[in-house]
């Protein structure tokens, strides 16, 4: 059993919690069992079966990007955070204001 | 027990000593000593030797090591007369520093030789009163309060971030500060964002941040950008030079533009980011190696999966906390001390008091500051939830 901080855009999808224990050898299948329990997860976390783009995944503070990814092994007892971008500063919305759209060059400026 | 005499003249056997031609000769030469004058603040007001920094003798072994860490580093010590210097050669020599020389005769008779002085541009009375706990602390001092009065930060945002991070940088006496925000005091602001007041409601925030700073402390001089950053102007802010970029942007498309443009400017970026109760704060520095902030998050979420705008919020305190965190890398890199959050990012979750830290690595790979670029002019993001254009 692992733990696993959900950040506070995400918590809503887990019923509020902020860490929730989960399941497994790495982190793939601590994920799987993740999202089975809590499926709006899955849209947040997973693209084409890889962590998305957006969301980091850290195992004891360190990225598992850089280590095996999903592949990545967790021990009992490990800490599993998962951060996905946050844009608040001044004011809200924080992380919600905002999308990718499609990237304008400088020179036709998407405003 | 020795005379005062008797010691001295048994040290000068066992230090090195230079006379006056011969250390110019040695300040002239390709690998000049560090060059320290131990003598007294006033006395160093009234004139030194070009290039000396001043270290008093009695701060001497506390202070030495900010100025020369590395102990194999010629170091040429002056004062007066010559005497002061051969126990702070002693000393030295005590806490390891192998190449410690001594100007025989001192300032007097370096002046007497009719080399070359110079009047420090020092403190004067007001400011040495002002700024006289920031000079207590041996790794700031007077060199490091002039380093900072000289010092250049461009704050994006005069919000919630903004406030606490510029208030400090202002009483701390960074000598310019920059303020980019095109938005107007709000009574909503005012839970969080102190740096503005009831009586300011409907003003512009950087004005109203310019006011309030120049109030703190005049010798601040704030220059004001009621406009939202963008990929039109931000090569014309960016050219008004700065030192340190705070981030305390509200929305991606700036946060992505910010750090694309210091990137390429080779500006290191303190970020600050919060929601609700939770705070992340990091130093991006890819000019020194660091991560960027496109290595941590490559593209922004999708809308789609983005909270409802109502589900924002924040506690009014918390950017009080992540704010003075960024003012405070903001410090450390002005006076190059310390060690950076480049390549950490710390989190701090003010309901149950915690902080906790992740690495973060440069990513080869990164479309700005990686091997091979693949984003190579700005991007503008659109934003769209809240129906505005949201800004710093």
């Amino acid at each position: 059993m692992s733990k696993v901080r959900i950040p506070p855009m995400l918590r809503e999808e887990v019923g509020g919690a902020r860490e929730v224990p989960a399941e497994g050898a790495n982190v793939r299948e601590l994920l799987d069992d993740l999202m089975d329990r809590f499926p709006a997860l899955r849209a947040q976390l997973v693209r084409d079966d890889e962590i998305a783009p957006f969301v980091n995944v850290y195992v004891e503070g360190e990225d598992v990007r850089t280590l095996d990814g999903l592949d990545t092994p967790v021990a009992p007892g490990q800490t599993v955070i998962l951060l996905p971008a946050m844009a608040g500063g001044a004011e809200p919305p924080a992380v919600d204001g905002s999308r990718p759209a499609e990237p304008a060059s400088a020179a036709d400026s998407a405003r | 027990m020795p005379t005062y005499r008797e010691l001295l003249a048994q040290l000068r056997s066992e230090i090195d000593e230079v006379d006056a031609v011969r250390a110019r000769e040695l300040l002239a030469g390709d690998d000049p000593p560090l060059l320290v004058d131990i003598r007294e603040f006033d006395e160093w007001a009234e004139g030194k030797i070009p290039g000396a920094v001043l270290i008093p003798r009695g701060n001497l072994e506390s202070r030495i090591e900010q100025v020369a860490p590395e102990k194999s580093r010629p170091i040429l010590l002056y004062c007066a007369q010559g005497n002061r210097t051969v126990f702070g050669a002693k000393s030295l020599g005590e806490l390891g520093y192998t190449d410690v020389i001594s100007l025989a005769g001192g300032y007097t008779d370096w002046k007497r030789n009719g080399f070359d002085t110079e009047l420090p541009g020092g403190l004067d009375d007001a400011k040495r009163a002002r700024y006289s706990r920031h000079l207590l602390i041996p790794e700031v001092g007077e060199e490091g309060q002039l380093k900072l009065l000289d010092s250049r930060v461009l704050l994006l945002g005069a919000g919630g971030l903004g406030s606490p991070a510029a208030l400090y940088l202002a009483a701390a006496g960074v000598g310019t500060l920059g303020i980019v925000d095109d938005d107007r005091v709000d009574a909503s602001n005012l839970q969080r964002q102190v740096l503005h007041s009831t009586a300011r409601l409907g003003d512009w925030k950087a004005e109203s941040a310019k006011r309030t700073l120049q109030e703190l402390n005049p010798d601040v001089d704030v220059k004001t950008y009621v406009e939202r950053l963008t990929s039109e102007n931000v090569e014309r802010i960016l050219a008004d030079g700065w030192d340190v970029i705070v981030d305390g942007a509200d929305n991606f498309p700036t946060r992505y533009l910010v750090n694309d443009a210091a990137v390429w400017h080779g500006i290191p970026l303190v970020h600050g980011s919060i929601y609700r109760f939770e705070g992340q704060i990091s130093v991006f520095d890819p000019a020194h190696g660091g991560p960027c902030y496109r290595c941590l998050f490559p593209l922004p979420p999708p809308p789609e999966l983005a909270p409802s705008c109502a589900e924002g919020g924040v506690l009014g305190v918390l950017p009080g906390i992540v704010g003075s965190l960024q003012a405070s890398e903001a410090l450390k890199l002005c006076l190059g001390i310390g060690e950076s959050l480049s390549g950490r990012l710390l989190l701090f979750d003010a309901l149950v008091t915690e902080f906790s830290e992740v690495k973060l690595r440069k990513d080869p790979d990164c479309p700005v500051c990686g091997e091979s670029p693949t984003i190579t002019e700005y991007v503008d993001y659109v934003e769209f939830c809240s129906g505005r254009a949201a800004h710093a």
